[in-house]
């Protein structure tokens, strides 16, 4: 039993305890929930202090047979990209925990909620560490049914809608990649003579363009979805304005990286050739959501609403810097990812002490609050620089190195074809720097109609508008002590990923060539890294 | 170059920082008392530390590229590798003196106006954390790190700006000022990503190292050097941030906050950093002198349309903002003709007066019971003595009148336009611009009249005369406490005094007297050589003009409104209402900008982002699903009788099919000649049932050959092509099946 097998077991451990204890002990139920988060956490830094981060593979591997006859491996691993988004998980699932509002305004069935939430947190880390394409598609469905649940139960008003939407949205995306994923399997047989789902087996396939463009856009689909790129973003908002805090907190946080994941673990390594053909478009997709999604959130009126556009927003850049298929614009993606489950994350806590206190989430109910909680507005403004990206703050170090990664990537893109295209990435680079202006306009016209004006209006001057107190100062201190850490001082996070990226990088390019070089090569396995 | 890294210069920012958190954390618990000393203290500390730095450590390594301290690595990757990491040289140097020093007064000045401040704490935590992020801007040893001070100190302006952000427009007015820096700080992203593209580095020293005729840097793109479009987009970063056209829409609305703010944040230190920056990389710059044009262009543009708009301003501290921003232009227009050391100059007198006149601006509103209308003051010399003293000597000082400082600093910007070789042979587009300098200098005398004449407007109107102000105002008008004219007194002798240690004391045989040309070139290299008599003209030619001006001036308004004023406002009403209006730039704004990205948004939100992406392509595939759905679903109906019909249906379907009687996939035909055989039966299940089988030879409809085998045989007549068509018939259903296959007895026969 590794360390990673711990780590993925511990909340299901807990949510197994969760079970044993009645449903009326509330206080005992989020004490375990958050117990076993914090343990998680904990446990999570001893691979932090067990990775060698000047090797490029897996390490600390767990690989134990499953299903012998079909080849199935509970085969886990962790790298330089994998490695932090554990963390993030394993560190905003206790933060978001130890949020009163957590649960949302339908204080209800806390064992339950409980429950889903540390089942969801062992998907994710699953997910992330799975290393057989059987034991990932597991984790992967694994996360929906919590997250179907958290919504639909706990969430506002339309919350059917939307967990409805959510789950159907998703489950198109992966049942494809499902049919990719058995595609692979087949293919590998056929090739070897023998039945693997092991990651690294199956990314040595090296199939023809066509098959591969296929599969490419099976795996593409699901990720984009999960993601979200434009135009496959509409299930986001929905979901998010009807989710409870702590739902949109782990969805934005968490579950949208899998979409970004996804691509850098999978599609890109995967299908070379086909990522290769298809990274303008993607690209361009990408800064069509940056700016789509930043010129949506500017004209919202609903807080939550404004965030999830922002997301789209946001995430539109890591999809940016990872189809720069550059060193920089991937590191950039990477840290880019982790960025943004900080601040968005506490941008949506924020706006559930927000609905806590004032039970809206509509901008012109407010006004003045600042006067009123000023401790709470300080903090929030902070995170709100966070995303908006102001440089020492931890939003800064991944935009500008997605931005600086994209700018020179004619030198990447010219396998694609794009030579003739030269000036295409500078002109997609600033397009997308213009969000630099949009997301101070959405972000700070919302912390003004919050924040700022005559505290006029009665509801707002309520007592029961109070302001941060008992635990509310940990979660949002820690939010903010993350945020300045990751933008004084990235280095540790940036030098961890910097091997496996490069690693990964030049893999792909060693098979882009290997491939351009013959086309038309019936399936075949590309030779190991020596 | 080589740095020498002896000296903690991480300290100087790391002070105010800290003073900063210790004031966010635990200011509400501090007494007033507490609060100032903490927040003086750390800038004193700073200051304390930067003069030592400056005097001390830097004068032996001064031409070795100064002091630098490397904190940690910051951003490294890839081909990337960014320390966070400070650097003193001369000129970084002398602005954190710059800083420290104004900074500390104002420190000082604001314990005294903010007394009845409720938010004490909050107001010294920023001050503080400004300060820092200054001191970052100007000691960044690479361009991401002058960006973290850069957008620092955007973001206090931001903060302090919508202090009072109970006032809704105060909250606007640092929102427009935050924006208005994003789209400069666009144009400075874009010039960091071309800068890093071309020459690999981001670092101040490595890239001015770079930056030679023949280098990577001067490579054609777009018709002129990479140099000159990174010189483009850093500029646009600076307009924003030090307020040119067309950018400075947000310092006037920025007067919204604090005065001190204002004399600190908007007039000595942060709206300079532009021409810090165009300083910083001079090597850069010089290189592409159609670049510098363009700089010295805007730069006197500006400063001549601020000083019209500052003709016909009411608010004490708006005129002072326009004058702010023409001023700036007087930088740009030095450092844009190549006269970096005369841009710095101006620079640091500018610190000086224009703080003391945002000061005394303060101290005049202080005593005013809050207003800044000049309208209603008037009379103030006698009630405010030490204010009028300090506002006199600024006066002068901004007038150009000689011997105090703005006559040294603004008198070598204008001789420099004027003497300029940098354009001699500079190209834009194909375009000559030996013209520029000149052009230049006749805009910046022009813009000097006007400062002299608007600046001396706002000194008659306020202090001359008898007081326009009502009856309670009046009775309230007092001096300022001692925490507030003791710095102004510094102030005063700075903007006096202060312009000698950059003069030209060459005219009189002592150029070694000429401290600040001699500390900046190991910065942005020697002074430029302008000859005696030139320089001597143009002094004379200052000079004349700040007199006319203040003459002018004292014609129209000493006193009050006189006679010239109100004919020569009667003879132009639409250039006066112009003026006033601020020639309705912000409303342009507003209409070509703002309002139609606005309207954009949200009719793609309506349009695009609800109805064509969700309702269409989302909900309409789920809708065609759905739809599917619900017609099965009618079969589904729950009612005896349909099941029971469509169960008789199905049942009689079922009955047809199964008693069909069974065909071979194909008919085995056999050929000889004209003869075939056709066998029509199942291979290995004879026929179960007493089938009878019709065969047709020709397809015509009538059978040839009927019975109950299933096999025939048929001679044809003619040759050629002909269809055989067999049909089976089940005698006790009287059901049928057909099958027909054709045969080609030519080619069978040749076979």
């Amino acid at each position: 039993m590794g360390i990673l097998t711990w780590i993925t077991l511990l909340p299901l451990a807990g949510a197994a305890l969760v079970m044993l204890v009645p449903r009326e002990e509330e206080s005992i139920l989020r004490g375990i929930g958050l117990g076993t988060a914090i343990v998680t956490f904990l446990a999570s830094l001893f691979i932090l202090s067990d990775f060698d981060a000047s090797k490029a593979g897996f390490q600390l591997e767990v690989d134990k047979v499953w299903v012998e006859s079909l080849g199935v491996h509970f085969h886990l691993g962790i790298d330089g990209i994998s490695l932090w988004l554990v963390l993030l998980t394993t560190f905003l699932m206790p933060v978001t925990l130890l949020a009163p509002q957590a649960i949302g305004t339908r204080n209800i069935r806390v064992r339950d909620f409980m429950v889903a939430m540390l089942v969801l947190e062992a998907g994710m880390i699953g997910a992330f560490v799975a290393l057989d394409m059987f034991v990932f598609y597991v984790f992967w469905e694994l996360m929906l049914i919590p997250m179907y649940f958290i919504i639909g139960i706990w969430g506002g008003e339309r919350r059917l809608y939307a967990s409805i939407k959510f789950v159907i949205y998703t489950l198109v995306g992966s049942l494809l990649m499902l049919v990719a994923i058995l595609y692979l399997y087949a293919q590998y047989h056929a090739a070897t003579g023998s039945f693997s789902f092991d990651y690294v087996a199956l990314s040595r396939l090296s199939l023809p363009f066509e098959p591969q463009l296929f599969c490419f856009l099976a795996f593409a689909l699901a990720f984009a979805i999960k993601v979200p790129i434009f135009p496959l973003h509409t299930w986001l908002p929905d979901a998010h304005v009807e989710a409870p805090t702590g739902g949109s907190v782990i969805l934005a946080g968490v579950l949208l990286k899998f979409g970004t994941y996804g691509f850098l673990r999978f599609a890109l390594p995967m299908f070379p050739l086909a990522a290769d053909a298809t990274a303008p478009l993607i690209a361009i997709l990408a800064v069509i959501g940056i700016v789509f999604g930043a010129l949506m959130a500017y004209v919202q009126s609903d807080a939550k609403k404004l965030v999830a556009y922002s997301s789209v927003s946001h995430l539109g850049f890591v999809v940016l810097g990872i189809f720069s298929m550059g060193q920089m614009g991937v590191q950039g993606a990477i840290f880019q990812m982790l960025a943004h489950g900080i601040s968005t994350g506490g941008l949506f806590l924020g706006v559930g002490l927000l609905y806590d206190r004032r039970h809206t989430r509509n901008l012109e109910d407010f006004g003045g609050l600042w006067k009123k909680i000023p401790i709470f507005s300080a903090c929030f403004l902070v995170i709100v620089l966070a995303s908006v990206g102001l440089p020492g703050l931890c939003g800064f170090v991944g935009e500008f190195l997605i931005l600086l990664g994209t700018f020179g990537a004619n030198k990447a893109w010219t396998h694609s074809g794009m030579q003739g295209f030269f000036p295409m990435p500078r002109l997609l680079t600033v397009i997308s720097a213009s969000a630099v202006i949009l997301s101070a306009m959405y972000l700070l016209t919302m912390t003004q109609k919050i924040f700022f004006g005559p505290l006029d209006k009665p509801a707002n001057k309520d007592p029961h508008v109070r302001d941060l107190h008992g635990r509310e100062y940990w979660v949002f201190g820690i939010i903010i002590v993350a945020a300045l850490g990751m933008g004084i001082y990235p280095q540790p996070i940036l030098a961890r990923s910097e091997k496996s990226v490069a690693g990964m990088i030049d893999s792909f390019q060693a098979r882009l060539k290997d491939a351009k070089a013959n086309p038309q090569a019936p399936a075949h396995l590309f030779p190991a890294n020596p | 170059m080589h740095a020498a890294e002896s000296f903690n210069l991480r300290l100087i920012p790391l002070l105010p920082f800290l003073g900063a958190a210790l004031l966010i954390l635990f200011g509400r618990r501090f007494s007033r008392q507490t609060v100032v000393i903490v927040a003086a203290g750390a800038i004193a500390g700073s200051a304390f530390l930067a003069f030592t730095a400056f005097f001390q450590a830097l004068p032996g390594v001064a031409e070795e590229g100064g002091l630098r301290d490397v904190v940690w690595k910051w951003i490294a990757t890839g081909d990337l590798s960014l320390d966070l990491a400070f650097r003193m040289d001369t000129l970084s140097g002398l602005l954190c003196l710059i800083i420290t020093f104004i900074g500390f007064l104002i420190h000082i000045y604001s314990a005294g106006y903010m007394e009845h401040e409720p938010d004490y704490a909050r107001f010294f935590a920023y001050l503080n954390l400004f300060c820092g992020s200054m001191l970052v801007l100007v000691l960044g040893d690479s361009m991401p790190v002058m960006f973290v001070g850069w957008e620092g100190v955007g973001l206090c302006s931001y903060l302090l700006i919508g202090f009072w952000y109970s006032e809704t427009a105060n909250a606007t007015a640092g929102k427009k000022a935050f924006i208005t820096n994003r789209i400069g700080d666009f144009g400075f992203l874009i010039g960091m990503f071309l800068i890093f593209q071309v020459t690999g580095t981001l670092r101040f020293s490595e890239v001015n190292a770079l930056a030679t005729p023949g280098s990577a840097l001067m490579a054609t793109y777009h018709g002129m050097p990479m140099a000159f479009w990174i010189g483009l987009c850093l500029f646009i970063g600076a307009t924003g941030k030090s307020a040119q056209i067309p950018l400075y829409v947000w310092l006037p609305d920025a007067m919204a906050g604090p005065t001190p703010v204002s004399a600190l944040i908007h007039a000595a230190t942060m709206v300079t950093a532009g021409v810090y920056m165009v300083a910083r990389l001079h090597a850069l710059y010089v290189l592409v002198p159609a670049m510098m044009a363009i700089i010295a262009l805007v730069g006197a543009a500006t400063a001549l349309f601020a000083a019209l708009i500052g003709f016909a301003q009411n608010d004490f501290k708006k005129v002072l903002a326009y004058s702010t921003v023409s001023q700036l232009g007087f930088m740009f227009a030095g450092v844009g003709t190549g006269n970096f050391t005369a841009g710095v100059f101006h620079l640091y007198t500018h610190a000086f007066f224009k703080a003391g006149l945002f000061l005394c601006a303060g101290s005049i509103m202080h005593a005013m019971s809050g207003s800044g209308d000049i309208t209603k003051m008037g009379g103030l010399r006698k009630r405010t003595p030490w204010t009028h003293g300090v506002f006199l000597v600024c006066w002068l000082a901004i007038c150009g009148v000689p011997i105090f400082s703005g006559f040294f600093s603004k008198d070598a910007i204008v001789a420099g336009a004027f003497a300029t070789e940098l354009y001699g042979k500079a190209e834009l587009f194909g375009l000559s611009l030996a013209w520029v300098g000149p052009a230049v200098g006749s805009i910046l005398l022009l813009a000097a009249l006007g400062t002299a004449f608007y600046m001396s407007r706002l000194y008659f109107l306020v202090f001359s005369g008898e007081s326009r102000a009502d009856h309670e105002t009046q009775h309230h008008i007092h001096e300022s406490p001692e925490a507030m004219v003791a710095p102004l007194v510094v102030l005063a002798v700075g903007a006096g005094l202060g312009g000698l240690i950059g003069a030209p004391w060459g005219l009189i045989g002592h150029p070694e007297w000429n401290l600040l040309g001699e500390w900046l070139t190991s910065a942005v290299g020697p002074e430029m050589e302008i000859h005696h008599t030139t320089e001597l003209a143009f002094m004379g030619v200052s000079t004349a003009l700040a007199i006319a001006g203040i003459l002018i001036a004292r014609a129209f308004y000493l006193g009050g409104y006189r006679a010239p004023a109100q004919q020569f406002a009667g003879a132009a009403p639409g250039l006066v209402k112009a003026a006033y209006n601020k020639f309705w730039v912000d409303e342009f704004y507003d209409a070509v900008l703002i309002r139609p990205l606005r309207k954009l948004s949200s009719s793609l939100y309506r349009v695009v982002d609800r109805i064509l992406i969700d309702q269409v392509l989302v909900n309409g595939t789920a809708a065609v699903v759905d739809l599917a759905g619900r017609i099965a679903r009618t079969l589904q109906s729950g009612d005896g009788q349909r099941y029971m019909a469509a169960f008789a249906i199905g049942a009689a379907a079922l009955v047809f099919f199964a008693t069909r009687p069974t065909l071979p996939a194909a008919l085995k035909v056999n050929v000889s000649g004209t003869t075939v055989t056709v066998d029509a039966s199942r291979t290995g299940r004879p026929s179960q049932r007493g089938l009878t089988y019709a065969f047709d030879f020709d397809d015509d409809g009538r059978p040839e050959v009927k019975g109950v085998a299933s096999e025939a045989r048929y001679t044809y007549e003619t040759s050629g092509t002909h269809t055989i068509r067999v049909t089976v018939t089940d005698p006790r259903w009287h059901t049928q099946s057909s099958i027909k296959s054709s045969v080609d007895l030519d080619a069978a026969g040749k076979k």
